[in-house]
């Protein structure tokens, strides 16, 4: 493990040392399952991740067990983020997301939830469940990519699914040469639902999209760089750092022309997200995606689950 | 020594490094898996070693049921 990762992965004070910069109000973690409920502050201590307002940036730590997978329970403090952000905003120019798990930067959505979910529910009720999740994560989701601030993710490690779906969301990716991206989902027979294909397609041509998408196969940062998808490709451990030193330079330029290059350089239609979730709905109560989540759930082998 | 001889003397000495396995103990037909003892995340990160040192790409579908290091060297000595 690199020493950043070891460092980080302390915590405490130590946490604020590899942060840097002035960090304005710091909450040390509520003592309750509960998270720091209530504390309306420029930082925040939760089950899966945290943020804190580092000068002009807000970092964004990803630290849920054992890859930041992406379920309720980090859908609903992704949310807490967004309210609150929105809040200190004014006083933010860039945020920075990482991970401070060694495994990597995110594995993707929760399949043990959905899959958990799938058996305890009719598939009605299920597909109802799928949608209301999949438009709360877009909503997340395009806050980020809408935002004023400008965006890095600094990535290592495995980004695959949703997490590469986050990843797409910010402005630039600085990854470190153990990052291993993939859209693995239509090997569960799904397609990605956090934006992926929507945002995938903004970043890259289309034959590679339809290549990285209908293959599912994984690629690393190399390749990424090399495609274009990643803009700064860096040694393992040093993703965050960098990241922080991205968006300290382009925070450093006018605030309207920054808010008017991004409006210009991002957006994609609404239509293309809702043609993603019903698409996404329209497959998940097939019987081929419950047979492959349980495969998903219950194999073990050393091999990535690859039918 | 051929090509492949050398790709797989590379490949072994890479595993011995960054699984810190003696290199004595690897024996290119052994199981891979059961000889490193790695899961499927840092079988992943294998496969990132492997393309960043030999510069190559390995879709994960080649590799599907791949288990000793021999076969391994065969698939990165064609992408080479």
């Amino acid at each position: 493990m690199d020493r950043e990762r070891e460092v980080v992965l302390g915590l405490g004070a130590a946490t604020l040392e590899i942060l840097g910069g002035m960090v304005l109000h710091l909450e040390p973690a509520a003592p309750t399952n509960e998270g720091n409920a209530g504390v309306a502050t420029d930082s925040f201590e939760g089950k899966t991740l945290s943020w804190t307002l580092v000068g002009e940036t807000i970092e964004l730590a990803l630290h849920r067990e054992p890859c930041n997978e992406i379920g309720s329970a980090t859908l609903e403090e992704l949310e807490r983020f967004v309210e609150t952000a929105s809040g200190f905003a004014s006083r933010a120019r860039s945020l920075v997301i990482y991970s401070r798990m060694a495994a990597g930067f995110s594995a993707g959505a929760d399949l043990r939830e959905l899959y958990r979910r799938m058996q305890s529910r009719k598939a009605d009720a299920h597909e109802m469940e799928v949608r209301e999740f999949l438009t709360r994560i877009h909503q997340v989701f395009s806050w980020i990519d809408s935002s004023p601030l400008v965006t890095v993710a600094a990535v290592h490690g495995v980004v695959f699914g949703g997490g590469f779906e986050l990843a797409l969301t910010c402005d630039m990716i600085v990854a470190d040469r153990t990052a291993r991206f993939c859209f693995p989902e239509l090997r569960l027979g799904l397609i990605p639902g956090f934006g992926g294909i929507p945002r995938l397609k903004r970043e890259l041509g289309n034959g590679l999209v339809r290549d990285l998408i209908l293959t599912g196969r994984s690629f690393n940062a190399t390749k990424a760089a090399a495609i274009g998808l990643v803009s700064q490709l860096v040694s393992p451990g040093e993703a965050s750092r960098v990241a922080r030193g991205v968006a300290a330079q382009a925070a450093k330029f006018d605030a309207k022309t920054m808010r008017a290059a991004k409006r210009f350089i991002k957006p994609i239609p609404n239509a293309e997200f809702q043609e993603e979730i019903r698409i996404f709905c329209e497959l998940v109560t097939q019987p081929a995606v419950e047979a492959a989540l349980r495969k998903f759930v219950e194999d073990a082998g050393p091999q990535p689950y690859l039918p | 020594m051929t090509d492949l001889d050398h790709t797989l003397q590379q490949l072994l000495q890479l595993a011995s490094q960054h699984f810190q396995v003696p290199a004595a103990e690897l024996n290119p037909d052994d199981d891979f898996f059961k000889k490193l003892k790695i899961n499927s995340l840092q079988t992943l990160d294998l496969l990132t070693q492997l393309e960043n040192h030999f510069n190559v790409e390995l879709p994960d579908y080649e590799l599907q049921g791949v288990t000793d290091f021999r076969t391994l060297a065969e698939r990165i000595q064609s992408r080479l």
